[in-house]
């Protein structure tokens, strides 16, 4: 039976299937911290649907006891397109990881962030294939060794983040998989987002690429290599004796440091605002990069636009208010018609 | 009516061609409309460039649309046009060969001039030499034309637009069309200067075919014995939208369609774009593969999911079309084909499609397939398909071609009470609920959505459980999975009435066809039987399942000729399937069979017999 929303457990989220992805694999802490956050949404199981693709990070349909589609490789997009157009009802995430989504996917997950079509899409960023076994992904670091690369990658990589805000993203935020509360709280304002919440969350793939985010996973580096975002709130990072901010000149940022009794914002370093209307400031804050300055992580932009899903309905209920419900008998016998008679 | 005699005549085609930027098509279309009213039998056939605008004056920018029409029943639009109506040289030089031996050519006498002659192609006037042939009538249709407006003070390149209605008010005369329903046309179209200057050169065309002295008199095409009923002119593109639509209503569940643009199927979903009020969503999407994958989305989530496509398009959706396969979710294929390989001919006619339909997936991956005959039909096969997808959870492929998608007939108006109607039953019974658990008789897993509590399921493309629906690598379940995808294909004959049989029950020769070709090979088997040879006709609808009294019906004739619009698709899974000794008639010309092509075959396949 249907557990009322309200009553629901992270338990209720598991489904039946023995989760297959390698041990110590990051998909297993984003899996268990998605399970706990879904109870919370107010949203009825039945009502939230998984889309994915192909990949290691795909699997995840299987393991959540909801409805859900595995469907083929970089279209999860599209296919959670269809589904939310047709029922708005409907909670709908997409998960993918950089390879599904940003190589084979990347036309979809351009055209569903441009339409804003109100669905969250979880990129789990491995920067590599996991499920084939270790080829460089659009995400890799140039230079990178694979099976397919033994001479080091030459293709340079793409940001998601970047690439979303280039599609007009409304929603934008980065999380790492083991930092639990920071991906929970993540969630949720991806959730509470109308329109297209893009997600990309930084996945360890021990396997294939181990370590690829140590620097931010590990709470004691974190903090000198994490800048934690909060809505209006000076761009700063680092511990008493080593505090720096970020200060943003024409769009080009650089690195101030900070004494510890200096005022921020005094010294020049920008305030963070999620509402920017231009995207130019986001844009400027997925480029910072490591190891030359802090990686950013939490909501990069948050603006309110319409999704595609509202101004469908729009039209529908236009149409029908200016014309009625259909009637088929009268469209067969529109325009011109005439009688044969016997 | 016409002061001058007139006389009457049981059928005529008439084929009018110039520039693309001419207005042919719609030339040949409010013809058409007019004739479909003066209560002829009629079929057409618009031709023209896969360039917008191809330079003035080429044989590369010609655009034709003939119309065939008729006191008895008729199936093609004609091998031959009686009639021809060249706006310029290129025109002219495109098109008259195909014209019946003595019949008629009216040219635009004013765009003949030096220039024009040789950008054709001509190095002299041809006109003269075609006497011989034709009856040319010379008629200075720009500058008639143009004396008519010239009042209006209208621009030379404005007025010179209007150019196309003289020659159409002419050939009303001609035909003794009636001129109201184009004149209600124009009136809710323009208004001002432009509606008067179409108007008054209507008119004009007209009266200058009751004064001039180059036609003595007129013609008159009888009333068509057909059916009683309320008929509407229909191409198979608009009968295919609004067989959507119907399929919305009779199945009682939204319609969402994921398209994107291509030719000859784009205008389907123009079509369905403006039924918004029938609950119709239509989705322009990225490409090709995101249009597929949308509408499965929206099959999973309970609606009637469909794509429209060609053959480009119909490749790069094989790889969802095979996830809906193994997902076994209902969702429509519509193939409008056109002249591949690759980009082809786009607006030409090619049956290239029915080896693509059936087996263009990895795997062993059935899917049903239907191919709608006349343009009318689409209507009623597209309906078909949903019922299908939905009564048995699984994609269905529909072909048309360029042929049907833009030709027209007259159609009897359906009556919605008698369509069939199969509301959509969702499972929602949360106790025992697996999502394989299959039909017992038509072995469909069951449909249940999200939204529905308790029978939350996940399905997707890795092999599945048999029953559970759950991942599965079993060697003996993949197998056993396999049969039942096939069985459960195989099981929709069951919904398939006996195939008619056109002529005889049994006997020398049956010609068998499928898709768009139905008219030209009935007329030609019908002309045969005339003559008195042994043959009959069939045609399939469905090319998967068959009809299940295909092989029966096949073992009654001694020879079998499947006439193809390519390489032989059909023929040889007829050989394998029933191992009968199929003969194609093959033609790739990117168009149709002509009637008397067919005739001749036949009669080569039974010389012997004959003499
Ligand atoms: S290959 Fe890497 S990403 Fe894939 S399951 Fe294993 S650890 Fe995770």
């Amino acid at each position: 039976m249907a557990a009322a929303a309200s009553k629901l457990t992270s338990k209720d989220f598991q489904s039946d299937q023995d989760v297959r992805w390698c041990p110590g694999c990051g998909d297993y802490s984003i899996l268990a911290n998605l399970q706990r956050v879904m109870p919370e949404l107010g949203v009825p199981r039945e009502n939230f649907v998984f889309v994915s693709g192909i990949g290691c990070s795909s699997r995840f349909p299987y393991y959540m006891n909801t409805y859900g589609m595995h469907t083929i490789h970089g279209r999860a997009p599209a296919f959670a397109t269809g589904i939310k157009a047709t029922r708005p009802d409907l909670s709908v995430w997409v998960v993918t990881g950089d390879g599904d989504g940003l190589s084979i996917g990347g036309n979809h997950l351009l055209h569903t962030i441009r339409r804003n079509v109100n669905v969250q899409i979880l990129l789990f960023n491995n920067r590599v294939y996991g499920l084939t076994k270790g080829q460089y992904s659009p995400t890799s670091r140039l230079g990178m060794k694979t099976k397919s690369t033994p001479d080091g990658a030459i293709d340079h990589p793409i940001d998601p983040l970047a690439f979303a805000l280039g599609a007009g993203a409304t929603f934008v935020a980065r999380t790492i998989d083991v930092h639990t509360q920071h991906l929970q709280e993540v969630l949720r304002r991806a959730h509470a987002h109308r329109g297209t919440s893009f997600v990309e969350i930084l996945q360890n793939c021990p396997v294939y690429n181990d370590n690829e985010w140590l620097e931010v996973e590990d709470r004691k580096q974190r903090v000198g290599a994490a800048l934690v975002l909060e809505d209006d709130e000076p761009l700063v990072w680092g511990s008493e004796g080593s505090r720096a901010g970020i200060r943003i000149h024409d769009g080009v940022p650089s690195v101030i440091e900070l004494a510890d009794d200096h005022d921020a914002v005094a010294k020049g370093v920008a305030i963070h605002h999620e509402r920017h209307e231009t995207p130019a400031y986001a844009f400027a804050l997925a480029s910072l990069q490591r190891p030359a300055f802090p990686l950013p992580i939490g909501v990069f932009r948050a603006v309110d636009k319409p999704s595609y899903g509202e101004l469908l309905e729009d039209q529908v209920a236009t149409a029908r208010s200016r014309r009625g419900e259909g009637d088929l008998a009268a469209l067969l016998n529109s325009g011109d018609t005439w009688e044969v008679t016997p | 009516m016409s002061g001058k005699p007139t006389e009457e005549i049981e059928r005529v085609a008439i084929r009018f061609c110039g520039d693309s930027g001419d207005g042919m098509q719609l030339t040949g279309t409010k013809f058409t409309e007019a004739t479909a009213l003066a209560g002829n039998d009629l079929s057409t056939l618009p031709d023209y460039p896969a360039e917008i605008r191809a330079p003035a004056g080429t044989l590369a920018g010609v655009s034709g649309f003939q119309v065939h029409f008729s006191s008895a029943d008729i199936r093609t639009p004609a091998d031959s046009p009686d009639v021809l109506v060249a706006f310029n040289p290129a025109a002219l030089r495109a098109n008259v060969e195909d014209v019946r031996p003595g019949g008629m050519v009216i040219v635009n006498v004013d765009a003949f001039t030096r220039k024009n002659i040789q950008r054709a192609g001509y190095e002299d006037d041809p006109l003269p030499a075609l006497g011989d042939r034709f009856e040319i009538v010379e008629v200075p249709i720009t500058s008639l034309n143009r004396a008519a407006v010239s009042s209006l003070g209208l621009g030379s390149r404005d007025a010179d637009r209007a150019k196309n209605f003289f020659a159409l008010g002419l050939m009303y005369w001609l035909y003794n069309r009636p001129m109201e329903p184009t004149l209600r046309w124009l009136e809710s179209r323009f208004e001002g200067n432009v509606l008067e200057a179409n108007v008054r050169v209507l008119k004009a065309g007209h009266a200058f075919g009751e004064t001039t002295e180059l036609f003595p008199g007129s013609f008159i095409v009888p009333r068509a014995k057909i059916q009683p009923g309320i008929y509407r002119n229909i191409t198979g593109n608009t009968a295919m939208a609004w067989g959507i639509v119907a399929a919305g209503v009779q199945l009682q569940r939204p319609v969402f369609l994921g398209a994107y643009p291509i030719t000859p199927a784009s205008d389907v979903l123009h079509e369905l774009a403006r039924y918004r009020h029938f609950g119709v969503k239509t989705f322009q999407a990225e490409d090709e593969i995101a249009a597929i994958s949308a509408a499965i989305g929206a099959s999973f989530a309970g609606n009637l999911g469909i794509t429209t496509t060609s053959g480009p398009g119909m490749v790069l959706k094989q790889e969802a079309l095979g996830l809906a396969v193994m997902t076994e979710l209902p969702l429509v294929v519509v193939d409008i084909q056109r002249a591949g390989p690759s980009t082809g001919m786009p607006t030409k006619i090619e049956q290239g499609d029915l080896l693509l339909a059936l087996h263009g997936r990895n795997g062993v991956s059935p899917v049903p397939v239907l191919a709608a005959y006349s343009p009318g039909d689409c209507f009623h096969t597209v309906l078909e398909a949903f019922q299908i997808a939905v009564t048995y959870m699984t994609p269905v492929v529909v072909l048309s071609d360029t042929y049907l998608a833009n030709s027209a007939e007259p159609w009897l108006i359906p009556d919605v009470e008698a369509l069939p109607r199969r509301p959509v039953e969702f499972h929602t019974e949360a106790e025992g609920f697996q999502p394989y658990q299959r039909d017992p008789e038509t072995l469909a897993r069951p449909w249940a959505i999200p939204g529905n509590p308790g029978t939350e399921h996940r399905i997707g493309g890795l092999s599945k459980e048999d029953v559970t629906g759950n991942v599965a690598y079993d060697p003996a379940n993949n197998e056993h999975m396999i049969a039942l995808r096939n069985e459960k294909v195989q099981r929709i004959a069951q919904e398939i009435s006996p195939i008619e049989i056109f002529g005889s029950d049994s006997g020398k020769l049956l010609v068998i066809g499928w898709g768009g070709t139905h008219g030209a090979i009935t007329s030609a088997v019908e002309a045969a039987q005339e003559d008195g040879l042994s043959v009959s006709s069939i045609h399939l609808r469905h090319l998967n399942p068959f009809p299940p009294n295909l092989g029966e019906v096949l073992g009654r004739f001694d020879k079998i000729l499947v006439p193809e619009l390519n390489c032989g698709q059909l023929t040889p899974i007829l050989r394998s399937e029933f191992l009968v000794p199929a003969e194609l008639m093959a033609k790739n010309q990117g168009q149709p069979f002509k009637v008397q092509e067919i005739r001749d075959r036949i009669g080569n396949v039974l010389d012997e017999e004959v003499r």
